[in-house]
C-alpha cells in the first residue's frame, strides 16, 4: 500500500490528472459561483433591475435570471460528468494498473 | 383564545351583513362540499400509502447487512440514484413549501429553488468523488479519516443531529397540515400519525427501502407536478405572460410579486440565505450517504447529473404552481364563491380574497391546485404523493440521524470500534424512536410556519457546522484535530443560537415581543466565523499529534485523487 502511494506519486500520469481535474473542477465551481452570487447580489443590491418588465409586460427580468440561473446548474454539471467520466477515468485507470 | 374567537364571529358577522349573501352562502357551501366528497381522495391516498408500506416490507425482508441498511448494498444504477436523489430533494419543503411560497410572495419563491439547485455542481465538482475515494458514508468518517476519532465524531454526531432536528421539524408540519386538510382531524393528532408511521417505516425498512420508495415516489411527483402546471398554462394558452398578468391582478401584492423583496427585505439577509442554501447541501447528512447506493464513481457522478436535472425541472414546475395557486385559488369560482379561502377569514375581510386566507395555510396552496386542476381524484393523488415524499424524506431524514448516532457516537466513540453490526443497527433503531417523538413534539410548536423557509433554517446548521470541515479538510493539509474541533462547534452552537435568538423561533415561536438577533438566517455570520476558527486553531497548533496529522495529508490526499485502497473499506 505504501509501496503503491509512492509509485502513484512519481508517476507523471498522477501530476496530470490531478493538475487536469483540479484546474476544470476549480473552473466550473466558481463559474458557478459567480452566476450564483450575481444573482444573489441582484436580489440584494439590484431589486430595481430585476423588478423592471420585459418589453413593458408583466415578466420581469428576474423570471429570465432565475431561469438561468438553473439551467446553467444542470449544463455545468453535465460538462464536467461528461469529461470526468472519459477523459479522467481513463487516466485513474492508467494510474492505478501501473502502480501494481 | 377564547375572546379571539368571539372578534372572529363579531367581524365575520359584521362583514356578513355588507356583502351580497349569495356570495356568502356559495363560501359556505363550498367549504360543507369539499368535505364530503373527500372519500375519493381518502381512497387514493390509503391506496398509496399501504403500497409504499408494502416496498418497505420487502426491503426490510432483503436487509441482511450493515451496507443494505444504510447504503442499499451499492447496487443502484446512476440514474436510478439520480431519480433517489431528487426525491430525497423534492421533499415537503420543495413542492409544498416553494409553491407556498410563491403564492404568498411571488418571485422570493424562485430564490429558494435556484440557493437548493447550485449546491449539487459545487458538491459534485469538489466533495463527491473525493468522499466517494475515500470509501467514507458520512462526513464524519472523512473528518475522522486522519483526525481523532472521539472528538471529530461526537461533534459531527451533534451537528448532524442538530440539521436533521431542523428538517425533521418542517417535515412534520407539512405532513400535519396535510393529513388535518385531508381527513379533518385535530393537528396534534395529525403530526402524531406522522411521527408513529415515520418510526415504522424506518425501523423495518432502512436505507434500502427509503432508496426504492424515493424513486418510485421521485416519477409519480414529477408526474403530477408536470400535469399540474402543464394545466395552469393550458389555461392561459400557454403563455407565461398571460399567466403572470392575471396573478398581479389577483394578488393584493400586485405587480410587486414580480419583483424580489415580498419576503427578503435587505440585502444582508440576501445574502445570508445564498449562502447557507448552495452550502448547506454539501452539510446534509441524509445527501452524503446517497454516493454510495451505486456501484461505482462513473454512476455516481452520473446520478448527480441525472438529479440536478430532475430537481431543476421540479423547480421550474413549482414556480408555475405557485402562480397557478395566486390564479386559480384567489379567483372566485363560477357562482362567485372561493372554495379555497376560509369563509369565515373571507367574510371578515368584507370578501376580498388574501393569500393568508387559504384552508390549511399556505403550504396546502399545491394541494388545493391539484384540487382545482384535476379535480377530487387528483387531489387526493396529490395528497398521497406528497404524503409519500414526506414520509420518505423523514425516513432518510432519521436514518441519518440515528446513523450518526449508533456509527459515528455508539460504534466509535463509546464501543471504541468493539460494537457488532448487529448492536449497531438497535442502536440505530432505538434512536429513531427517540428522534420520532422529539419531531412530533418540535412539529406541534412549529404548525404555522413556512417548510421551505424552515429547511433553509436546517440548512445554515449544516452549512456553518459540517460544510467548512468536510471542505477544508479534503483540501487543506495543514488542518488538525484541534482545528476541526473547535471550528465546528463555532458553527453548530453559533448558528443554532443565532437560530434561536433570530424572528423565527425567538419572536414566533416562543411568543417574545422582540427578537435579540434581527435576521432570520445567520449564514452570513456563522459560515465565515467557523471556517476563520478552523484556520485559527489549525495554525496555532504545533502539537506533536498535529504534526503527525499533517504528515497523514498525503496518504488521504493520494486515495482521495484515485481510490486506491478504498474498495476494502468500504464494506465496513
Amino acid at each position: 500500500m505504501k509501496e503503491n502511494a509512492q509509485r502513484i506519486l512519481a508517476n507523471p500520469k498522477f501530476q496530470e490528472l490531478v493538475q487536469k481535474r483540479s484546474a476544470f473542477a476549480w473552473t466550473l465551481s466558481v463559474a458557478m459561483l459567480v452566476i450564483y452570487f450575481g444573482f444573489i447580489l441582484l436580489v440584494a443590491f439590484g431589486k430595481g433591475f430585476l423588478g423592471t418588465p420585459i418589453a413593458g409586460g408583466v415578466t420581469t427580468w428576474g423570471i429570465p435570471v432565475g431561469l438561468f440561473t438553473i439551467i446553467s446548474a444542470f449544463i455545468l454539471t453535465g460538462i464536467y460528468v461528461n469529461r470526468a467520466n472519459g477523459e479522467f477515468d481513463e487516466l485513474n485507470r492508467q494510474i492505478m494498473e501501473e502502480s501494481k | 383564545m377564547r375572546s379571539l374567537v368571539n372578534r372572529v364571529g363579531a367581524a365575520a358577522a359584521a362583514a356578513g351583513a355588507l356583502i351580497p349573501a349569495s356570495v356568502y352562502a356559495a363560501a359556505v357551501e363550498g367549504q360543507v362540499q369539499k368535505q364530503s366528497t373527500n372519500y375519493e381522495a381518502i381512497v387514493m391516498f390509503l391506496i398509496f400509502v399501504v403500497a409504499t408500506l408494502g416496498i418497505t416490507y420487502w426491503a426490510a425482508r432483503r436487509t441482511k447487512s450493515a451496507k443494505d441498511f444504510y447504503a442499499a448494498g451499492g447496487g443502484i444504477t446512476g440514474f436510478q440514484n439520480g431519480l433517489a436523489i431528487a426525491g430525497d430533494y423534492m421533499s415537503a419543503a420543495s413542492f409544498l413549501g416553494i409553491a407556498g411560497l410563491v403564492y404568498t410572495s411571488g418571485f422570493d419563491g424562485l430564490i429558494f429553488s435556484v440557493g437548493w439547485l447550485v449546491g449539487w455542481p459545487i458538491i459534485l465538482f469538489l466533495v463527491a468523488e473525493r468522499l466517494r475515494n475515500l470509501g467514507k458514508y458520512t462526513f464524519a468518517d472523512v473528518a475522522s479519516y486522519r483526525f481523532q476519532q472521539t472528538p471529530i465524531r461526537t461533534l459531527a454526531a451533534c451537528g448532524s443531529l442538530a440539521t436533521v432536528t431542523f428538517y425533521l421539524i418542517a417535515q412534520m408540519v407539512g405532513a400535519g397540515k396535510l393529513i388535518q386538510l385531508l381527513f379533518g382531524l385535530d393537528y396534534v393528532v395529525a403530526v402524531v400519525l406522522v411521527g408513529v408511521l415515520m418510526i415504522a417505516y424506518v425501523t423495518f425498512g432502512g436505507m434500502l427501502a427509503t432508496t426504492w420508495v424515493q424513486i418510485i415516489k421521485a416519477v409519480l411527483l414529477l408526474s403530477g407536478a408536470s400535469f399540474m402546471a402543464f394545466a395552469v398554462l393550458a389555461k392561459f394558452g400557454f403563455s407565461p405572460e398571460a399567466l403572470f398578468a392575471r396573478a398581479t391582478e389577483l394578488h393584493p401584492k400586485s405587480i410587486s410579486i414580480m419583483a424580489p423583496g415580498a419576503l427578503i427585505t435587505d440585502p444582508v439577509s440576501a445574502i445570508s440565505l445564498g449562502m447557507a442554501l448552495m452550502f448547506g447541501t454539501a452539510g446534509l447528512p441524509h445527501i452524503l450517504m446517497r454516493f454510495f447506493t451505486v456501484s461505482d464513481a462513473k454512476e455516481a457522478r452520473k446520478s448527480v447529473f441525472y438529479a440536478t436535472g430532475f430537481i431543476g425541472y421540479f423547480y421550474i414546475l413549482t414556480f408555475i404552481i405557485g402562480f397557478g395557486a395566486i390564479v386559480l385559488l384567489l379567483a372566485p369560482d363560477a357562482s362567485g364563491a372561493y372554495p379555497f379561502l376560509d369563509a369565515a377569514k373571507l367574510a371578515a375581510a368584507g370578501g376580498k380574497p388574501a393569500p393568508a386566507m387559504i384552508i390549511g395555510g399556505s403550504n396546502m396552496a399545491a394541494i388545493h391546485t391539484a384540487n382545482a386542476v384535476g379535480g377530487n381524484l387528483f387531489y387526493g393523488f396529490i395528497s398521497a404523493v406528497a404524503f409519500a415524499t414526506i414520509l420518505a424524506v423523514v425516513a432518510g431524514l432519521t436514518l441519518a440521524g440515528a446513523s450518526a448516532v449508533s456509527h459515528d457516537l455508539y460504534a466509535s466513540v463509546i464501543a471504541k470500534g468493539r460494537a457488532s453490526e448487529h448492536d449497531e443497527i438497535r442502536v440505530s433503531k432505538i434512536t429513531t424512536v427517540i428522534i420520532g417523538i422529539v419531531s412530533i413534539f418540535l412539529g406541534i410548536a412549529f404548525e404555522n410556519q413556512n417548510v421551505a423557509f424552515m429547511v433553509g433554517l436546517a440548512f445554515v446548521i449544516a452549512a456553518s457546522a459540517n460544510f467548512p470541515i468536510l471542505l477544508m479538510s479534503m483540501f487543506w493539509g495543514k488542518m488538525t484535530t484541534r482545528g476541526a474541533v473547535i471550528g465546528g462547534w463555532v458553527g453548530l452552537i453559533s448558528s443554532v443560537t443565532l437560530l434561536v435568538l433570530g424572528p423565527t423561533v425567538w419572536k414566533s415561536v416562543l411568543g417574545n415581543p422582540a427578537a435579540i438577533f434581527p435576521y432570520d438566517n445567520p449564514g452570513a455570520f456563522t459560515i465565515p466565523l467557523s471556517f476563520l476558527a478552523i484556520w485559527f486553531f489549525s495554525i496555532t497548533d504545533n502539537s506533536q499529534t498535529a504534526q503527525d496529522e499533517r504528515r497523514s495529508f498525503q496518504a488521504q490526499y493520494i486515495r482521495s485523487q484515485t481510490g486506491l485502497g478504498a474498495e476494502g473499506a468500504s464494506a465496513h
